[in-house]
């Protein structure tokens, strides 16, 4: 790539050479050629006009014949010298502006530009691949995080996209292949702030390329990445790619959550912000009728049946797709039609899962269906995120999408991992105690949409938590959450999990102790993180919590000058 | 024989040679130093940079730099003797013109080192 300047200087030569050879040409001519001054005496041009003479006289702008009318002889030298000039420059700006357009120098001069504006980023960031609904969705949440991002996506026009979208920082975009290990070099993958990859785009095999490349040129940063097909996800497993999201199986986990586990399922969006708390579903048992059994269709088959629900597949291509395991009923056909319908008992059924990956036939099953049976739940995969006007109008149970369905998930992977931990701990204590914490919850932050965030008790974050228990002083869960401007309020947070090396503390007691080297997880009122900096930051304000006095480190200047004005 | 090469070498040597011709005489006398003379060592100067525009190798690059520097010094010895005659209209007085072509030495000292490198280069190539 480099290569590019050094073909581009080679290449001007030739006009310089023309443009050096023409001026030295006409100049020396007007020197030697004797011409006369106002009064008829001999008069030779020096060196000095006959180059400000011919540099007019070159690029046409024509002052005309300074300092003296010149002699037929001169003039006829500056008729062959016009042509000469003329020509000599056309030539080399023609060049030289066809060099400049050259597509190759102007992909060099971008990757430079780009180069230098992802090591002028000053804050941590993602390198983030793929900028389609996905990613321009994870670059705004990045940016409310107060991080910023390195877009790289293959198609232009999306980061032309980048450069509209009205963000509050300046992030950088290229447009270039990801799977290329010298653009995720140039997308600061070495970077001091680079946290992690986000491996986005809709190919999987690309996706596979740029976690291994990651894995291999910067092994200490956190890697996420999409994949869609079963083998390649174990491919990125086994060589420890740190996340990664298959959009329908996390679709379907989800959907199976709402059929077991309805509390659980309504926390987990709540808490994550992917749903407002207020918004249940509750999918019938039943029957279901499964159109289409691709990838999407082939996870929440399995899901189903995990959960004992019959299901009917209708599939038009099952010998591509596979038949689905067991019992199974199979129909041939694509669900758009009544007949195939009424084949796989649509009357008898409870719901119905639009699941191909062609919305205009994903809408025409939902439609069909609902004329044969009013009451199914229905759920429908959505493939293009420009249809969304289409399926809020159709009014279905719940829409599958895969952009948020990883938007969601890969959020809540960058800010809060023990997120993870602390769903599958309410998992396995059950839904009875999922709904206990939803009234636990709501009673502290009330039914706004939670922050969530979680911090690691070390002397860089939390200052002087760790000075007081290096001092072997005594903080507690209480002391972090309280309300720091007055603790007899209610508290701003709750305490969800605290990860002290390999054990877990699951919604930990107010006396809970912390200790150094703590993760704590907290979910909060809006801004509760922001004010919880005071606490970990300010002496005063953690003693004040702590022990409801505040020891004011300026009483020596305030008695001072107490003193000095009384 | 590359053509390329000989017309490189021939500038190149043309460059250091014609800067001579204008720089031997006695130093402060404008009699000895003629204005055609640092013309030309101007143009065949700048016809030596531009051939040496884009070459990747080390040597490359100090050739060009060694050019820049002849073109720098001759383009400022052009102006001064500019200045001294048309704008200041002190004439070549003998200061004047010992700094013009102490100039144009200078230059001269860049133009050896260019074709040193040229020589060390021929004789690295051939071996």
């Amino acid at each position: 790539m480099k290569n590019i300047f050094f073909l581009v200087f080679r290449r001007m030569r030739a006009p310089l050479l023309a443009l050096i050879g023409v001026y030295a040409l006409a100049i020396l001519g007007m020197v030697l050629i004797p011409g006369q001054d106002a009064d008829g005496n001999a008069w030779q041009m020096d060196f000095l006009h006959a180059f400000y003479f011919v540099s007019y006289m070159a690029t046409t702008i024509g002052f005309g014949e300074i300092p003296y009318a010149l002699t037929p002889a001169q003039r006829m030298w500056v008729t062959v010298c016009i042509y000469l000039t003329v020509i000599a420059w056309l030539y080399a700006i023609g060049k030289i502006l066809t060099l400049l357009q050259d597509p190759v120098l102007r992909h060099a001069l971008t990757e430079r530009a780009f180069a230098a504006a992802v090591k002028r980023v000053r804050k941590p960031f993602y390198v983030v691949c793929g900028y389609g609904d996905t990613g321009s969705r994870l670059v705004e949440a990045l940016m409310a995080q107060d991080q910023n991002a390195a877009v790289i996506d293959l198609d232009p026009e999306r980061i032309n996209a980048l450069r509209l979208a009205a963000l509050p920082l300046y992030v950088p975009g290229f447009a270039g292949d990801a799977a290329m290990p010298e653009n995720l070099l140039l997308a600061g993958l070495r970077a001091k702030h680079c946290l992690g990859v986000v491996a986005l785009t809709n190919d999987d095999e690309v996706n596979l390329h740029i976690a291994i490349t990651s894995k291999l040129l910067a092994p200490g940063i956190k890697v996420i990445a999409r994949a869609e097909h079963r083998d390649v996800a174990d491919n990125m497993a086994s060589f420890n790619t740190d996340h990664i999201i298959d959009p329908f199986e996390v679709f379907a986990g989800r959907m199976a959550l709402a059929l077991s586990n309805p509390c659980m399922y309504v926390l987990n969006g709540w808490i994550t912000g992917a749903r407002p708390l207020a918004e249940r579903v509750d999918p019938p048992r039943g029957l279901w009728v499964l159109c289409g059994y691709g990838r999407f269709g082939r996870a929440l088959h399995a899901r189903l049946q995990e959960e004992g629900i019959d299901t009917v597949v209708i599939e038009s291509t099952p010998e591509r797709t596979g038949y689905p395991p067991g019992n199974t009923p199979l129909v041939h056909g694509w669900g758009t039609e009544a007949d195939t319908l009424r084949e796989a008992q649509i009357e008898n059924a409870v719901g119905i899962v639009a699941g191909t990956d062609h919305d205009t036939n994903n809408l025409s099953i939902l439609m069909t269906a609902g004329y044969l049976n009013p009451d199914l739940f229905m759920v429908v995969r959505q493939n293009r995120r420009h249809n969304a006007a289409l399926f809020d109008a159709i009014d279905a149970d719940l829409v599958a999408e895969a952009s948020t369905t990883i938007a969601n998930r890969i959020r809540t992977l960058l800010y809060a991992p023990m997120m993870i931990d602390f769903f599958r701990e309410t998992n396995l204590r059950g839904d009875h105690k999922a709904r206990e914490l939803v009234v636990r919850l709501v009673g502290v932050l009330g039914e706004e949409k939670p922050q969530i965030w979680q911090l690691t008790i070390d002397p860089e974050i939390a200052p002087t938590v760790w000075e007081v228990l290096a001092e072997n002083g005594l903080v507690t869960v209480d002391d972090l959450v309280a309300d720091n401007r007055d603790r007899t309020e209610p508290h701003m947070a709750v305490t969800l999990l605290i990860r002290r090396h390999d054990d877990l503390i699951y919604m930990p007691a107010d006396d809970v102790e912390i200790h150094k080297g703590d993760q704590v997880l907290f979910a909060g009122q809006h801004g509760a993180k922001q004010r919880q900096f005071a606490t970990l930051l300010d002496p005063t304000t953690l003693s004040y919590v702590r022990t409801g006095e505040t020891h004011d480190p300026h009483a020596f200047w305030s008695r001072l000058f107490a003193r000095s004005s009384g | 024989m590359h053509p390329e090469k000989v017309v490189f070498a021939f500038f190149i040597v043309f460059a250091f040679t014609i800067n001579f011709a204008f720089f031997v005489g006695e130093i402060s006398d404008p009699d000895h130093h003629h204005v055609y003379e640092l013309f030309a060592a101007i143009v065949v100067n700048l016809v030596a940079t531009v051939l040496k525009f884009g070459e990747r190798s080390q040597i490359g690059a100090v050739l060009l730099a060694t050019s820049l520097v002849a073109d720098l010094q001759l383009i400022i010895a052009a102006l001064i003797w500019a200045w001294a005659v048309h704008i200041a209209g002190v004439g070549l007085t003998p200061g004047i013109t010992a700094s013009i072509v102490s100039l144009a030495g200078a230059a001269m000292m860049a133009n050896i080192i260019s074709v040193v490198l040229l020589v060390i280069d021929t004789v690295r190539f051939n071996r």
